[in-house]
Order: structure tokens, then C-alpha cells, then sequence
């Protein structure tokens, strides 16, 4: 049970507070309620190109990370398509120092040309690094463009293309900045070895004074229920052959969420779950073998993805998967094997928990949803999930007109 | 008042704040197991390590030490590898293990009330792993489709060869793995050194959380009753053979938009008087996000995503390392540019904000670093493993603050020094 304390402040900024006097450090969490789905599909990238530039100096303050630095923290940020989280740990004594640099850069970016300038380039090294220099690097790109047709989750975070991210303007940045950078689209946990009214003192003294945005109203084109299953042939320099298979499921919101999370460990999670055990250990077609989902807000895809073992054609494979999914619909599933993954969300939960770092960022995450105190009923929701509603829950997903298909080929193979 | 946001709030020094390295509890078990453990955490979790004498060094063919550290949880002569790996799952526990170069581990993740549940099959796994001919050649096979995989990236093979420059591909530190090591491997080959290094072997054990009220009994039976740390385990001597030539440049994918860049030369152990103020000259070159090559190779021209100096830990000996994936076209002008560094961190001294900047952060980093069970165990672990006691813990800060700019030039004109250096870049 992670107890906190909540506030709002006159500008809309919500702040929640989990005192643990067990350690010494401190956590200043703050997510912006803005995503890579955020985007203009003509210039995406942006929410990502922007996490870095927050780290480029704020209006009075030339730099961020030095001052954290020289009062003992470290910090980061990362961007998905849901959202964009920047946290810092720092000894609780030095607290201010996170309130001070945060509110500044809310308060407003320096906006230096030298910095929009670096970041580019520094981003278009991430983009090749890890989409281009790498074996397989662009399958997510190919499968998103192929799964959704309307809904922004088709392009990744780090952007649709290279392009958009080297032809960012200034104007760009500062319109992008205005938006959705304000109090009123940002959630501040704090957690660690603090008092809540001395947060209370600090979040007023340092962000009180930011003015409010407009209010942004999401307003994202859906995405309208696939008719027949779709898919894609690539051919590429790689070792081996790779089929990538995706399912339209719910989101956040759907009453299904938890049991498609189980289901997914049924399949896939760990070494005595199904694909492994079927389709690597006894059938051994795969070498590799994943079964996940996005976890995204909006509905998301339910993922099975392997590398297939040399000499194993694509469609004995993709027969053998198909089939492992046609027994989570025809069969129930026994109540033992429901508990295990059950038991295996309950250890999650709990070694997840063990950091202030991780308990502020999932209480900022909950907050985003509506309500932290989510966070507290997550497990209760995974056991009320039984083994009849995995079954129909795997029924609704595995229709094969909702299914997306990459046939990712090795060109010497 | 209006507030005036450029002026930073007062600060307390990190080099002031009183850090400590809280005691562990250490007990043997009736077979002479030591046990070291640190009670704590607000959640319901433990983590219980077996460490073995069992990593590479003692193998005298090529990768059967990893290979049967990482089978031996598939089947044991009354369950096979997926009923051994359900005993674990069904109770939310992980059962994971590592090889390094003197060690191999077995670790176990649990909620503290099933502990007593998933103890009696690690205990399995350590007395009667099985080993089955099926499980060795599917993992053959599958690692060989990985490492196919794996030498299409330019930094996995950058990686590889660094090491192989500094220590030769024969000692455990430098040597890596083939299609053929795989091949070769026989069931014969791991069941003698399971025998040898695991079911009869050294071990020590290492568990951090909330454990159940019982532990030591629990562990008695369970462990204590092993036959264990029976038999003498000597480190074989390893030569290390390093490369003559300095300088290399391979290319792996000419259509690559990368290259894979390694600095590396040899450094001592941490014994050496030398290793804990290194650790400041480190952070200052390249060792976190604020230091000289980030600053200049990231942050003010945008050549990379990333780039990092550190020193390896090795226990025999290290190697002081810069890492960095840079675009093709600006390789040489990266590899040019961290020379640079090195020139400036010998012709001139430091300054002393930029020294206090680091001093802050590498104190207020390891503050946050022994804050939480896992974390302070970890730190036990290594020290006992390197043969260190907690007063290195108290030298090191002490170091830490006191280092002076002359003494980090010093340090910089005896380590980085470009022809020490062997330089490497993978397309």
C-alpha cells in the first residue's frame, strides 16, 4: 500500500507527495501529459526531440544538469507515446535545487538555436543507432504503419522519419513548448525522505507563480475496427527469418486490460509459458520467442514476435503460433495456470515498488489515468480475473481479421 | 518579494554529508557456507545469491563455463526444464543465473512468504542438475542463431574485440565465443564441471530483503547440508597476452551509418592506491552525463547519442575504456577529439568548481547507492569478492573529497596517455 498525500495548485500543476523516511534520497518526478500520439503527423518526433531539449537550458538558467549535479543527483527523462516523464534523485537535503531547475524550464526553455541545433543532430545518431545500424531496426516502424491506418500509435516516438526531426524550426519548438509544457498538463510527485507541508512550501515558492496554458484538449482521430488480416513481406540483410504478429486490443480504460496482461504471460512470460516451452523447447521452430503488449492508454497491440530456426519456413511457423492462440480461445485455461501468472503480477508489483524512483513514477502514471490511488488496487484487479475471462478475452482479440502480420526474411536465407 | 530564480538555493555539500555503509550480518551454515545477509526494505521481497567458484577461469574449454551455468536449471533427474522452471514461476519467483570471468551465480528472486516453497528446488538445481543432451543442443543451436545474430552489430563485435586486444583471446578476461565453442560443447564436458564447480564446489552466499522468521534453519537445510566448500578451489594463473599492434579499424557492414568506437588500455586492480582517485579523473573525462567528452562530443557537437569512459572491475586486473557509437563520417574527428581530452587533462590543472561539481556528484551518486537492501548487499558482495574490507568504503570517500587538481594531472599524465592506448573502430 503506497500512501501519499495530493494538492493542486491555483495554475492546475497536481502535486503528490509519498514521505519515506527509510532513505536518505529524495525523488522530483514530473510528467507532462504529452506523447508521440500528441504530434502533428507532418513534424513527429517532437515530443522525443523535446525531451532532449529540455536539458538545453531554461530562461534563467544556463544549464540543468550542472547544478543538479553539484548538489549530488542525477536525473533522466523518457518519451512514449503517451507521455513524457523527467525525474531526478538527489539527497532529500538538497530538494530545493529539483525545484528550482524544474520550475525554471517550466517556466520557460532559454531557446537557444545552439541547442535546438546539437539535439538534432544528437537524435538523428539515436535514430540510427538504434533504427538503422541495428539488424530488424525498422520491423516496429513497418508494423505500426501497418497496424493502425488513422490512430497516431503508427508512427514510433522517435519519429516517422529522420526528416522531421532535421527540418525542426524554432517556431516549431516554442509552439510545442506552449502547449503542452504548462502546470496544468503536468503532474509533480515527489517521494523519499520529505515532509508534505514543506512540499506544499517549496511547490508554491517555485511553481506557483508559472502561469496556467490553455487548457489542451486531446482530440485523437480512433482508430475504426480492422476488417481482414493484413501483412507484409520485407526482405532485408539479416541472419535469420523473423514473423512479427500484432492483435488490436483494448486500452488503459478497457474492462479487459488486466486479463489481456495475464494473457500475455500465459503465452509468453517466461521459460513455463506456452510459445516457449511449444515452440521453442518441443516443436523448436523459434530460437527466440516474445509475447507482450504496448501497455498504451489508447487500444493498443498485442504482440507475438520470434526468430525462426534455420531451415523453418514462415508459414509452418506461423501456423504452429496461430495455433498455440486458437487453444487460449477453445480451451479454458486450468485455474492452476491462471494462478501462476497471477502469483507472477504479484511479485512484479512488489519488486517494482522497492525503489522511491519507481514508486513516483508509477504514482505520476496513475494520476495521468485519473486517480494515483489506483496504483493501490492493481493487484486486487488480477485476481478477479478468472479463467473464463481469459477465454473470452483471447476470443475478442485472436479474430483473425484483427491480426497484422510481418514476414520479416533474411535475404540470404 | 519577487523571486529571483537565477540564484541557485543553498546547497549542502555532498562531500559533507556522512555516508555509511550499513554492517551486513554474516553466519556459516553447518557445511562452512558463509552467509552474508542485510535485513530491510518496506516490501514483502528478498534476494537470495549463491556465488560459486565456477566462472571462466577455471574452464579449460572454451565457453563450457557459461554453458553450464546457464543449463543448470534445465532438468534435474525427478523434473525437467519446464517443470524446474514452474516450481519457480508458479510462485511469482525468478530464478536467474550469471557467469563472469571468477564467479558464476545463481540467484533467486522471491516474495518473502514463498520463500520456503522455492529453496528446497534451488537446493535441487546445486545437488542433481541432470544436464539432458535435448537442452544441450537446443541451446547450441539457439545460441549459435544469436550469435549470428549478434555479429551483425558493429558494437557487439567492438565489444569483443577490445578485450581481446588487451588481454588475448586465451585468458577468461579476453576470450569469447564461436560457432565451433558451441559445437563442441558435450554433455560429458558440463556434467564434469557442474560436478567440480557447482555440486561439489565453493560457494558463498549473499540475501538482502524481509526474510521469513526462520531463515537461518531453512538455509541450514537447504543449503547447509550441501556437500560444499569441501574441497580446495584454486584459481588457475592466466597470462595476459596483449596485443603488439595499437591501432584498428574493421569493417563489418559497408553500408553501415555507424561506427563502434573503443579506447581502451590496462589499469591495475582496485588494490591499487591509484583506483579510487582514477574514479574522479574518470568522472571528470567521461565517466557521467556532465563530463568533458559528453560536453564536447554530445552536447556541443552532436557527433553521438552517448559517450562514456569507465574503469572495468575486473578482480585480477581492469582496464580503463572509452565507449561511443558516432556517426560514419565523424569517427576520426570523435577519436581525435577524445585524444584532445587527455592532452587537456595532463597540460592543465582542473579547476577546482568543476572538481567540487564532480565530488558532489559522485558522493551524492553513491548516497543514493547504498540506500535500499539489494543495493547494499551488492556493494558487500563485490568487496568480498574483490577481497576488500568496508574501510575501502571509508578510504574511497575520504579520497573522493581530498583528491587535489595536481594529483588528478598527475594521474592523468601517468594513465592517459594516447600511446598506451589500443583504439578500435567497427563500420
Amino acid at each position: 500500500m503506497i500512501q501519499f498525500d495530493r494538492f493542486e495548485l491555483a495554475n492546475g500543476l497536481k502535486v503528490l507527495v509519498h514521505p519515506d523516511t527509510t532513505t536518505p534520497m529524495a525523488v522530483v518526478n514530473i510528467l507532462y501529459n504529452v506523447g508521440a500520439k500528441d504530434e502533428n503527423p507532418e513534424k513527429t518526433g517532437f515530443a522525443h526531440l523535446f525531451e532532449h531539449l529540455m536539458f538545453g537550458g531554461s530562461v534563467n538558467i544556463p544549464e540543468y544538469d550542472e547544478p543538479l549535479q553539484r548538489a549530488g543527483g542525477e536525473n533522466n527523462a523518457y518519451t512514449t507515446n503517451d507521455l513524457t516523464n523527467y525525474y531526478c534523485q538527489l539527497p532529500a537535503e538538497n530538494i530545493e535545487t529539483a525545484f528550482w531547475l524544474e520550475s525554471d524550464r517550466m517556466l520557460s526553455l532559454a531557446f537557444s538555436p545552439k541547442s535546438l541545433e546539437v539535439q538534432r543532430k544528437v537524435v538523428c545518431e539515436e535514430f540510427k543507432e538504434h533504427y538503422i545500424n541495428k539488424p530488424y531496426g525498422d520491423a516496429w516502424h513497418k508494423m505500426r504503419t501497418l497496424a493502425y491506418t488513422q490512430h497516431p500509435y503508427k508512427w514510433m516516438t522517435i519519429g516517422a522519419s529522420l526528416a522531421h526531426v532535421e527540418q525542426a524550426t524554432m517556431e516549431d519548438v516554442k509552439d510545442f513548448f506552449f502547449q503542452f509544457y504548462r502546470p496544468n498538463n503536468a503532474i509533480l510527485v515527489v517521494t523519499g525522505n520529505v515532509k508534505t507541508e514543506d512540499i506544499k512550501l517549496l511547490a508554491e515558492k517555485w511553481f506557483g507563480p508559472i502561469p496556467a496554458g490553455v487548457p489542451y484538449k486531446r482530440n485523437l482521430p480512433q482508430e475504426p475496427k480492422q476488417l481482414k488480416h493484413k501483412s507484409l513481406d520485407v526482405r532485408a540483410d539479416v541472419p535469420m527469418d523473423m514473423l512479427m504478429m500484432t492483435w488490436h486490443m483494448g486500452g488503459r480504460f478497457d474492462a479487459s486490460y488486466h486479463a489481456t496482461d495475464l494473457l500475455t504471460e500465459v503465452l509468453g512470460g517466461g521459460a513455463s509459458s506456452r510459445l516457449y516451452e511449444q515452440l521453442i523447447k518441443v516443436r523448436q521452430l523459434f530460437s527466440s520467442i516474445s509475447c507482450f503488449h504496448f501497455g498504451t492508454i489508447d487500444p493498443g497491440l498485442f504482440v507475438i514476435t520470434g526468430k525462426l530456426v534455420k531451415g523453418i519456413s514462415m508459414s509452418v511457423a506461423e501456423k504452429a503460433v496461430l495455433e498455440e492462440v486458437e487453444k487460449m480461445k477453445h480451451e479454458i485455461l486450468d485455474a492452476k495456470e491462471v494462478q501462476k501468472v497471477i502469483n507472477k503480477t504479484e511479485s512484479m508489483i512488489c519488486f517494482e515498488d522497492m525503489s522511491i524512483m519507481n514508486r513516483a513514477q508509477s504514482l505520476a502514471f496513475y494520476e495521468l489515468l485519473g486517480d494515483a490511488a489506483l496504483m493501490n488496487e492493481e493487484l486486487a484487479k488480477y485476481q478477479t480475473v478468472t479463467p473464463a475471462i481469459i477465454q473470452s478475452t483471447a476470443k475478442t482479440i485472436f479474430e483473425d481479421s484483427n491480426r497484422n502480420t510481418l514476414y520479416y526474411y533474411s535475404k540470404t536465407s | 518579494m519577487a523571486l529571483d530564480r537565477t540564484i541557485a538555493p543553498n546547497i549542502k555539500d555532498a562531500v559533507d554529508f556522512d555516508i555509511q555503509l550499513k554492517p551486513c550480518q554474516k553466519y556459516v551454515l553447518d557445511n562452512g557456507v558463509e552467509v552474508y545477509a542485510f535485513e530491510g526494505g518496506a516490501q514483502e521481497v528478498m534476494l537470495l545469491e549463491l556465488v560459486f567458484f565456477a566462472g571462466n577461469s577455471y574452464e579449460t574449454k572454451n565457453w563450457v563455463a557459461p554453458a553450464t551455468n546457464y543449463l543448470l536449471k534445465n532438468g534435474t533427474s525427478t523434473k525437467s526444464a519446464f517443470e524446474v522452471n514452474e516450481a519457480f514461476e508458479f510462485y511469482g519467483a525468478y530464478l536467474n543465473r550469471s557467469c563472469y570471468n571468477e564467479t558464476a551465480t545463481i540467484s533467486l528472486h522471491s516474495l518473502t512468504k514463498h520463500f520456503a516453497e522455492v529453496i528446497p528446488v534451488v537446493s535441487e538445481l546445486v545437488a542433481d542438475a541432470v544436464f539432458p543432451e535435448k537442452e544441450l543442443d537446443i541451446y547450441a543451436k539457439n545460441q549459435i542463431q544469436q550469435l549470428t545474430l549478434n555479429l551483425k552489430k558493429a558494437d557487439f563485435i567492438a565489444n569483443r574485440f577490445i578485450d581481446e586486444y588487451l588481454f588475448g583471446i586465451d585468458h577468461p578476461y579476453g576470450k569469447y565465443s564461436s560457432e565451433e565453442s558451441y559445437n563442441q560443447l558435450t554433455r560429458d564436458d558440463l556434467v564434469n564441471y557442474y560436478n567440480k564447480f557447482y555440486k561439489e564446489g565453493k560457494c558463498i552466499v549473499f540475501m538482502a530483503g524481509q526474510f521469513p522468521a526462520n531463515i537461518e534453519s531453512i538455509l541450514n537445510k537447504y543449503i547447509g547440508t550441501l556437500p560444499l566448500n569441501k574441497k580446495d578451489i584454486v584459481l588457475p594463473a592466466h597470462q595476459i597476452v596483449s596485443a603488439t599492434q595499437k591501432k584498428y579499424s574493421v569493417v563489418n557492414d559497408p553500408s553501415s551509418v555507424q561506427g563502434s568506437i573503443r579506447i581502451a588500455r590496462h589499469f591495475p586492480n582496485r588494490h591499487h592506491p591509484d583506483f579510487a582517485p582514477a574514479q574522479v579523473l574518470n568522472n571528470i573525462f567521461g565517466g557521467f552525463f556532465g563530463s568533458r567528452l559528453m560536453s564536447n562530443i554530445r552536447e556541443d557537437k552532436g557527433y553521438t547519442y552517448g559517450i562514456h569512459s569507465y574503469l572495468q572491475t575486473h578482480i585480477q586486473q581492469t582496464a580503463w575504456l572509452v565507449s561511443t557509437d558516432a556517426g560514419k563520417d565523424v569517427c576520426t574527428a570523435t577519436v581525435s577529439e577524445v585524444y584532445k581530452e587527455m592532452a587537456i587533462l595532463r597540460d592543465e590543472l582542473v579547476d577546482i568548481e568543476e572538481l567540487n561539481l564532480v565530488k558532489n556528484y559522485m558522493l551524492g551518486s553513491l548516497l543514493g547507492d547504498v540506500d535500499g537492501p539489494f543495493q547494499i548487499i551488492g556493494r558487500w558482495k563485490s568487496y568480498i569478492l574483490n577481497g576488500i574490507t568496508e574501510e575501502y568504503f571509508y578510504n574511497t570517500i575520504h579520497t573522493v573529497r581530498t583528491v587535489q587538481p595536481e594529483q588528478i594531472k598527475d594521474l592523468a599524465n601517468t594513465y592517459l596517455k594516447e600511446e598506451d592506448f589500443y583504439e578500435l573502430v567497427v563500420y
